[in-house]
């Protein structure tokens, strides 16, 4: 059902794990769905100079938080926020009709993290 | 060196046994009639046909002409259902059946709802054994048939077949059991079940796919559910698959003639498998019952703070195949049915995995596999919002 490169990546995902004093979180999902993203990011001058994820989830939960993680990197804020589930989903070839879902759940945790991270800068 | 890909998902299905495609495989190209021909060659695949018959009805207590081929599990339960609801319209429009039965079953069930049946379903307690307490109280005059699987294909539980049967005979109900995972594996004499009604299938005892039976008792008359010639007496139509009952004949006999021995060889594979999952990983739970009111072959447990889909790929990509709930549900995004039925929390629901193992399996393969399964379940750990590398609960 998954491609080789979703496959790669959910084997050999980057970017696993927290930020110490992040300058943002999102977490998006629930426990009962059988989905939950959790995002941090540092930013210096708008720009994301580093990014990391937790995610609870599937193959393609954990594929799609590792691959949205690495293309955020070295955005500014606004092109960050320009990523779609849709770009994420075509870098990494595809995903089953069933999971597209999953990739929403990056883009949405994405926003959340730049949202914390405005709310701190007021 | 283990020699991999290990496979643990029995309860999906099995290799076909060798002697088993040996005794099949004169029915592809020699004795290839139509066991409905009148000629040689018809006479000659109708005659493995009955032996086939009569052997397999020997295995479960009945008489040969209350055995009907089918083409499998999946088209015996609905069949079952099917028919006995429509079998006395007088009598009512009252279905009970167990929460846990096989998709062939609830998906059935769902149609007749639609159709004006009224379907009721049966408590399990948090083992998935059914509350026969409850099971009384629901059971009326007006219900027609009651179903309940012999045992449960996702987290192995055996259910009281013979009680569940007293209580809807007392109300003149037909009484169905989905032996499907049990043919072979328990006790299944129709006689001493007291079931008017059951399924089996091939290829869950090393025999080949598309092919399975439906036992119905003299006297009860249901509805046909596929409409044909004068095949199974008239019964089912469509051309008998010769090669196939005969393979499933011959699966059953081997299983029935080495029960003994595999019930006791998958029993200790499954448990050191369970006792070492328990003692060696923190934060599991073992779903369903315990000892011998489990499946001999079946472990099937919650992972917490990991999601079943990603600890199913996880295993794969090491070699090791197994299930995520049940085989049938996957693509699926809902948590498993049978797991929420016996008040399992839906975050636990979605970790679970279902290891079924098989006469093939090793120690050295279940020793092997429970050191992947520490490793990998510690490796999503770590990438869970829900779990912290010291082994603390988030509240996320």
């Amino acid at each position: 059902m998954y491609n080789e490169s979703v496959m790669e990546v959910f084997r050999n995902p980057k970017n696993v794990g927290e930020i110490e004093n992040p300058s943002g979180v999102g977490t998006v999902g629930n426990a009962s769905c059988g989905d939950i993203m959790q995002i941090s990011l540092k930013i210096e001058n708008d720009i994301i100079v580093d990014a990391k994820f937790k995610t609870f989830g599937c193959a393609a939960a954990i594929a799609t938080s590792s691959t949205a993680t690495e293309m955020i990197k070295g955005l500014s804020v606004d092109e960050a926020l320009k990523i779609t589930n849709k770009k994420v989903v075509e870098v990494l070839g595809g995903l089953p009709a069933q999971k597209l879902h999953c990739s929403v759940l990056a883009e949405e945790a994405i926003q959340k993290a730049i949202e914390d991270y405005r709310s701190k800068q007021k | 060196m283990i020699k991999k890909p290990i496979y643990f998902d029995h309860a999906a299905t099995t290799p076909v046994d060798p002697a088993v495609l040996e005794k099949m495989l004169p029915y592809f190209t020699q004795v290839y009639g139509n066991a409905n021909s009148q000629h040689v060659f018809g006479r000659q695949a109708v005659s493995a046909v009955d032996k086939a018959r009569d052997d397999i009805a020997s295995f479960i207590g009945c008489k040969p002409s209350e055995l009907y081929f089918t083409s499998g599990g999946t088209e015996a339960d609905n069949w079952a259902l099917r028919g006995g609801a429509y079998s006395d319209r007088k009598k009512g429009k009252h279905i009970v059946i167990s929460p846990i039965e096989h998709a062939a079953m609830l998906s059935t069930a769902k149609e007749l709802v639609k159709e004006g049946f009224v379907v009721d379903y049966m408590k399990v307690d948090e083992f998935g054994v059914v509350d026969l307490e409850h099971l009384k109280s629901i059971v009326t005059d007006q219900t027609i048939f009651v179903g309940c699987m012999m045992a449960n294909n996702e987290v192995g539980t055996i259910e009281p077949i013979k009680e569940i049967a007293k209580i809807a005979h007392e109300h003149n109900a037909i009484m169905f059991t989905d032996a499907v995972q049990a043919a072979g594996v328990l006790d299944i004499n129709v006689k001493e079940l007291d079931v008017d009604m059951m399924s089996m299938s091939s290829h869950k005892i090393y025999g080949p796919k598309g092919v399975g039976a439906l036992y119905i008792k003299n006297g009860l008359r249901i509805k046909n559910l596929i409409s044909g010639g004068h095949q199974e007496r008239t019964k089912r139509g469509g051309t008998t698959n010769v090669a196939g009952v005969v393979g499933f004949a011959e699966a059953f006999r081997i299983a029935m003639e080495n029960r003994e021995q595999n019930n006791a060889h998958v029993t200790m594979l499954r448990d050191r498998f369970i006792s070492r999952i328990l003692n060696e990983i923190p934060y599991v739970k073992l779903n369903g019952a315990t000892g011998d009111k489990r499946l001999p072959a079946n472990a099937d447990f919650s992972f917490e703070f990991i999601e079943g889909e990603s600890i199913l790929f996880s295993l794969d990509l090491e070699g090791i195949a197994v299930s995520s709930g049940s085989a049938c549900s996957s693509g699926s995004l809902e948590p498993s049915h049978v797991l929420l039925a016996l008040g399992v929390e839906e975050a636990l629901a979605h970790g679970s995995i279902r290891f079924s193992f098989g006469k093939h399996n090793t120690v050295e393969q279940v020793d092997y596999a429970v050191n992947v399964i520490k490793y990998e379940v510690n490796r999503l750990r770590e990438m869970s919002p829900l779990f912290n590398a010291k082994g603390e609960i988030k509240n996320v």
